[in-house]
């Protein structure tokens, strides 16, 4: 007994520190931790971590597994702090367990007012913490900050109407000491924004208005009459940081109505869009708009990939984006100049890029009352899966569909306040139905695709029979863990695409994978189905 | 059927007699399409053309419309009282019992030509008779009408739905399966074969996998006559399920 105290005694003690804004810029200096919703500011979503290799992943075996009593989609990557592990269940209920075993310490269930309405699932997509605190969108669109140790509110506060469509379900964005969130409701006609509050009080620091109005007169133009006032254009998913140019990168999503854009003549500034925001003031430093005077809700809603590589031999600030529009984006993100840009999926809708990266229309191609057959579909060649990125092989990793395609039917839009406003039909022709899965020769499947931003090219694919939802993580050993609608979740080598170990999780994988560790064992977590399932290897 | 007819003339005085099934069919393309599709089948274990099951009545679906279904992706909406009563209208309407598909054979004697000439048994189970080989046909009647239901039976061939093509697997060991394709992923194919036995293959098992384009179904086109085609029609529409 007096043995086991003392071995016992160091693991127990385990030192627990706030999590500093200084800990949060430094990240990289401590990879046993998963401190910010992609790992890191920069979006890579790369872990240095290397206990697991290549050699022993196939010795993974399950740990421990956190069952939800939600039966919504578990969209959560959770964090991890000094052996604490934070995540959500849907909507927008906080748990902080042991990550070593799974045992919980706290919960915090909010109810969200029954006023929320959400498009696309009640769902949450985890949280983000600073010193002792944690904090959490809601669908209601609300922003609470947690006490980390017991899971009490400190305060909570509004950022939309939810009675208006606004809602928040992605995980917030800390810099320095401010909480920055966006807001979803592009298919109820809001005006999307991205917002900064005060770490401490929840008040406001600055606001960017996704939709350019009076205050934005040049890029009002682009909105035809009043459209503006009702045109979407919501940042659903969290950004990424540049410390050293103190810039908050963001992707802004569709134009409302979606299908429908005969009432907002005009690219519809900054709708499905890049912005690069002053951190400290919200004030636009560049902005690139992927989808101009959309009408197949591409919403931009990407985690934006920041990569510091030689560009043509040169040393550069890289910007890289896989984009719902289908193609794949390269920028020099000091100045937000477009370096390159190429279709990674089967796209209709565009027949390229022009030299300033934008889209050049297909003649004829905009949904039309009896539809247009579009690809990609509204799903996209991705969506807000997370990309990863991997200094070691420098490849970007995209969590595809492949050959996905839809009937976009226009329909009238009237706008009602916190009605649906999406002016159209879309109809999936070539996807899943139900729980089994009869793919064909014209079916949509999902792919990982390992791409070289150098010149766009394809070095593999990964194929799976059915699409996919879920994020990538790659590590320092050259590993890449994903999976897919069919539950399956994977290790692949992130040299060539191959697999190396797979596990059945029997639901689908609609969250990102993370890794940690906690007195020196690697963990991988991945959420699939209503489940939390957290993997490392087996004791030899 | 009492509270229903009440409910309609409700609605109708609101929105016009005509036009309650159509206002439900565009609130229902503007509200409810993306997730439950077209057909109203999109979502796992929801199917309106067969029931809701979450809903004994009007007013039942009419406040999952307004409250939403809390843990589930189902999220509450605003649509005032006349709307969501055109919505349910809509929903009913979906289910084909209420349209009402006109056959004009006699299903008692398609029943007798399903088990006996036309050798439909062979293959194909009703009303508790039958190979489970090709696709189950209880609560067909529900779901499809009759003009896709002679199509069918004359012309099976012509449009074989991805749901039920027929795969032929041989194994590592030479050793050959064919079948009706129930499910598959990446990595195994769910099938029955013609002895109803229901089998899981790994790929990594298999040396050849085939996704046939035909089907073993004979077109009935000259078989039998149009009599017992449209008697053959009627007895699958009366196949309602449970």
């Amino acid at each position: 007994m007096k043995k086991f105290l003392l071995i016992a005694i160091p693991m127990i003690l385990r030192a627990q520190a706030p999590v500093t804004d200084e800990r949060l810029l430094h990240s990289d200096n401590e990879p046993q931790n998963w401190l910010h919703y992609s790992g890191d500011y920069s979006g890579e979503r790369y872990s240095l971590l290397d206990k697991i290799n290549t050699s022993n992943v196939k010795n993974l075996e399950l740990k421990w597994v956190f069952q939800a009593r939600s039966l919504e989609k578990f969209e959560a990557t959770p964090l991890v702090a000094d052996g604490v592990m934070y995540f959500t269940e849907a909507p927008n209920h906080v748990y902080a367990v042991d990550a070593k075993t799974g045992r919980e310490f706290w919960d915090y269930e909010y109810r969200p007012s029954r006023d929320a309405r959400v498009c696309c699932g009640s769902v949450n997509r985890g949280v983000a913490i600073l010193g002792e605190t944690v904090y959490m969108g809601t669908i209601d669109g609300r922003l609470i900050a947690i006490d980390a140790k017991s899971g009490r509110p400190n305060w909570n506060i509004a950022v939309g109407d939810p009675k208006l469509g606004y809602a928040i379900t992605h995980a917030p964005l800390i810099v320095k000491d401010k909480v920055i969130v966006g807001v979803a409701g592009g298919e109820y006609g809001i005006r999307g924004f991205i917002a900064a509050y005060d770490a401490h009080t929840g008040k406001e620091a600055w606001k960017f208005y996704t939709v350019a109005g009076p205050e934005d007169p040049q890029a009002m133009k682009t909105w035809a009459g009043d459209s503006w006032q009702h045109g979407g254009a919501p940042a659903w998913l969290t950004g990424s940081y540049d410390p050293a140019l103190n810039l908050v990168y963001w992707g802004t999503g569709n134009p409302g109505p979606d299908w429908n854009g005969d009432s907002r003549g005009g690219d519809n500034l900054y709708s499905d869009s890049a912005v690069a925001l002053d951190a400290d003031t919200g004030q636009l430093k560049w902005h690139f708009q992927f989808t101009p005077h959309d009408e197949y809700d591409y919403d931009a809603v990407q985690i934006p990939v920041l990569v510091d590589d030689t560009w043509k031999g040169q040393p550069r600030k890289l910007l890289m984006w896989a984009n719902r529009n289908g193609f794949f984006y390269v920028f020099d993100r000091v100045t937000g100049k477009f370096l390159s840009g190429s279709a990674f999926t089967k796209v209709n809708w565009a027949t390229g890029l022009d030299e300033s990266g934008r889209p050049m229309r297909a003649p004829d191609m905009s949904p039309t009352p009896e539809g247009k057959l579009i690809y990609p579909n509204l799903f996209g060649g991705t969506n807000w899966y997370s990309p990863s990125y991997s200094p070691r092989t420098h490849l970007f990793y995209i969590p595809s569909w492949q050959d996905s395609n839809m009937n976009m039917a226009k329909m009238p839009a009237e706008f009602e306040p916190g009605q649906r406003y999406t002016g159209g039909v879309p109809r999936a022709t070539n996807m899943r139905r139900g729980s089994r899965n009869t793919p064909d020769e014209n079916s949509a499947y999902g792919a990982v695709l390992g791409i070289d931003p150098q010149t766009g090219e394809k070095r593999f694919e990964f194929k799976m029979d059915d699409v996919m939802d879920g994020g990538i993580l790659t590590t320092a050993s050259d590993l890449l863990f994903t999976g897919g609608r069919e539950g399956y979740f994977y290790a692949l080598d992130a040299r060539n695409g191959k697999e190396l170990w797979r596990a059945s999780l029997g639901g689908s994988v609609e969250a990102a994978p993370i890794t940690f560790s906690v007195d020196g064992k690697q963990y991988v977590a991945i959420a699939a189905g209503h489940a939390l399932f957290t993997f490392a290897l087996r004791e030899q | 059927m009492m509270v229903r007819s009440t409910i309609f003339l409700f609605a109708a005085s609101f929105l016009g007699a005509q036009s309650v099934v159509d206002t439900g069919r565009e609130l229902y393309r503007a509200n409810c399409y993306v997730c439950h599709g077209q057909d109203g089948d999109q979502v796992p274990g929801v199917n309106f053309r067969v029931g809701i099951r979450r809903a004994s009545s009007d007013e039942e679906v009419s406040k999952i419309i307004a409250g939403g279904i809390p843990g589930t992706g189902m999220p509450p909406t605003n649509l005032a009282e006349p709307q969501r009563r055109a919505l349910v209208e809509y929903l009913r309407s979906m289910h084909p019992t209420a349209g009402g598909s006109k056959a004009p054979g006699d299903a008692m004697r398609g029943k007798a030509i399903f088990e006996g000439k036309g050798g439909c048994v062979n293959c194909h189970r009703a009303a508790g008779t039958g190979s489970h080989f090709g696709p189950d046909l209880d609560g067909l009647g529900a779901t499809k009408q009759a003009a896709y239901l002679e199509e069918k039976i004359l012309d099976p061939a012509r449009d074989v739905s991805a749901q039920n093509r027929m795969v032929t697997v041989v194994m590592s060991d030479g050793s050959a399966v064919t079948g009706r394709r129930l499910n598959e992923d990446t990595h195994t194919i769910q099938l029955i074969d013609q002895k109803e036995r229901l089998i899981s293959v790994s790929k990594s098992d298999v040396q050849r996998y085939t996704l046939l384009t035909t089907t073993p179904m004979p077109a009935y086109q000259g078989r039998l006559s149009e009599a017992e085609v449209a008697d053959v029609v009627s007895f699958l529409l009366s196949l309602r399920g449970q």
